[in-house]
């Protein structure tokens, strides 16, 4: 494969040549309304109340969280629903300096620290991604217990961010 | 199930860089172009073409795979799209064996193609789509987040240190130095990875692999057909996918057992009981530096929680044992997601035909591997490969 024989065969521009290249900008701006269907409505109504609502499945005996109408491991409908608690391990974090949008955390202030919290009461490692708070960077250990801090009972939403972040349990 | 064998007989990379002139189509087009010159063939000798390229959000074009598809050479022709995320580059082979294994078609053109920095300034802005609508994205998550707790779990399981994650950053973009096509060829040191930028911490700068632009092609045919045009086909022996479930948090990270699992079904196919012995050299997914560790555990090559000790052995160098990454990996050559894997494939086809160049590695390999991963870190896509 001789590359200097293809012409177009991936010229790099530079951020200066694009500066003085030919392009079109766009910028998309559609809407959605997403339905949040059986079991996450469910979810959310019940995170408004500040609880944690899960699904059992019989087949596999997993207790379900976010709950969901069928299991997807047995393929087959879940059964009741139960709550768990609003305590956990972390089963792992990260310290993240940059944002969604791949811009940089201002010096200074602290990072994003996204972790997965197996939740207290659903089946072993059964976890859901959320965010860590009210802890020094160096004391966060995978294995650490953690509680739910809760928005004021009025500024809920019925949204997931109605937990703020998980803090270490005394 | 009766199947044909299906070989591979060409192929095509262009250059992978940070942000192309050219278009996906065009880098298309080129790629094809270099897989048909490879072994004299014409666009007229292809039955079907199938196109690998991953979310439509990065260039904000819906319905890519038609987007593409005239750069590919698919008007006129049978002409597929497929897209499993980040296991897109070697899935596009393996719906190509389909085309040919069934008897449906004795050629086919695998094409893969990316052009990332369409989604301006950064990519990663399009990640967040792929993340659950209302349990997960109101958090504003990034790719790398999840990543980066990956690694985390990986490295507490097993008690592996950032020190030695960081020898494949060293490893890959040191190889890549000898790949034509590469965007980060690079002599970095250990210390290089570990002084990088902290971005998700346990993960710096230089252990991810960059965001590119480029396209990758490569012909398949009929066992009959394809001596028509080569003396030296590589078959494509085993292929293997497997999907795990998307309530990603709710599975252990440390260990990818969907990647197990489609690296059993392709070994089953190929007859191999023994992979770390029979695989001879392999080209495991390395978009994070843990990823190639994790990966070889997966694929059986490396003992659970051994995988880093193969490379501070030496073990993994074009020279060693048993080489990972000889191309220089998604770290070293570059990320166009779909066009990656392929690349990947095509190292493997290039280094058991003897023609990899200064990137040969010794010992006259007979039999090996490929892998890729993707979707929400959940699907594991495989070939076997032998001449």
């Amino acid at each position: 494969m001789e590359l200097e024989n293809y012409p177009l065969g991936g010229k790099a521009l530079s951020d200066k040549d694009l500066e003085n290249s030919l392009f079109v900008k766009h910028k998309p701006s559609l809407k959605y309304a997403w339905d949040n269907g059986v079991a996450i409505s469910r979810y959310l109504a019940e995170l408004k109340e500040g609880r944690i609502i899960a699904k059992k499945c019989r087949k596999c005996g997993r207790t379900l969280v976010p709950p969901r109408m069928f299991c997807e491991l047995c393929w087959v409908p879940t059964d009741e629903w139960v709550y768990v608690e609003d305590t956990g391990v972390v089963n792992t974090f990260s310290l993240c300096y940059i944002n969604w949008d791949a811009s940089l955390v201002p010096k200074g202030k602290d990072p994003h620290i996204p972790a997965v919290i197996e939740l207290d009461g659903a089946s072993k490692g059964m976890g859901i991604m959320h965010l860590l708070g009210e802890v020094e960077l160096d004391k966060i250990k995978i294995g650490m217990k953690v509680k739910a801090v809760w928005k004021a009972e009025k500024e809920r939403e019925g949204s997931i961010t109605d937990i703020l972040y998980w803090k270490p349990l005394e | 199930m009766k199947k044909r064998r299906v070989a591979v007989i060409g192929a095509g990379i262009t250059k992978f860089v940070r942000r192309a002139q050219e278009t996906g189509k065009e880098l298309s087009f080129e790629a094809v172009r270099m897989a048909l010159d490879s072994c004299d063939m014409r666009m007229q000798d292809i039955d079907s073409v199938t196109m690998g390229t991953a979310p439509d959000a990065f260039d904000g074009v819906h319905m890519k795979g038609e987007y593409l598809s005239d750069g590919a050479g698919g008007f006129g022709k049978p002409y597929m799209r497929n897209f499993v995320g980040g296991g897109t580059g070697v899935f596009a082979p393996i719906h190509g064996w389909f085309h040919v294994a069934s008897g449906m078609f004795d050629t086919c053109m695998v094409v893969t193609s990316e052009k990332m920095s369409s989604c301006y300034p950064h990519p990663q802005a399009a990640f967040i789509t792929i993340f659950d609508h209302t349990t997960e994205q109101p958090l504003f998550p990034t790719l790398i987040w999840i990543f980066a707790m990956e690694m985390n779990r990986y490295m507490n399981t097993y008690g592996i240190t950032k020190e030695e994650i960081a020898q494949v950053s060293v490893q890959n973009k040191k190889n890549a130095i000898d790949h034509p096509s590469a965007q980060l060829g690079k002599e970095i040191t250990v210390d290089d990875v570990l002084n990088s930028p902290v971005m998700a911490w346990p993960v710096n700068r230089l252990d991810v692999s960059p965001a590119s632009d480029g396209a990758a092609a490569m012909i398949l045919a009929s066992e009959d057909v394809a001596y028509r045009y080569t003396d030296k086909p590589v078959w494509l022996d085993g292929v293997g996918f497997n999907l795990d479930t998307a309530y990603w948090a709710t599975r252990d990270l440390y260990y990818p057992r969907y990647v197990e699992k489609a690296a059993r079904m392709a070994y089953d196919m190929a007859g191999i009981k023994e992979p770390d012995r029979e695989i001879e050299i392999a080209e495991p997914y390395d978009p994070f530096s843990y990823k190639m560790l994790h990966h070889m555990e997966g694929l059986q090559l490396a003992p659970r929680g051994k995988a880093a000790e193969m490379v501070t052995s030496g073990a993994t160098a074009r020279d060693g044992d048993r080489p990972m990454c000889p191309s220089g990996g998604a770290l070293g050559v570059g990320n166009p997601i779909a066009a990656t894997g392929l690349m990947k494939v095509i190292e493997i086809f290039l280094q058991l035909r003897g023609e990899a160049g200064k990137r040969q590695v010794p010992g006259d390999p007979r039999c090996g591997l490929a892998q890729a991963w993707g979707d929400l870190m959940q699907v594991g896509t495989v070939v076997v490969m032998r001449r």
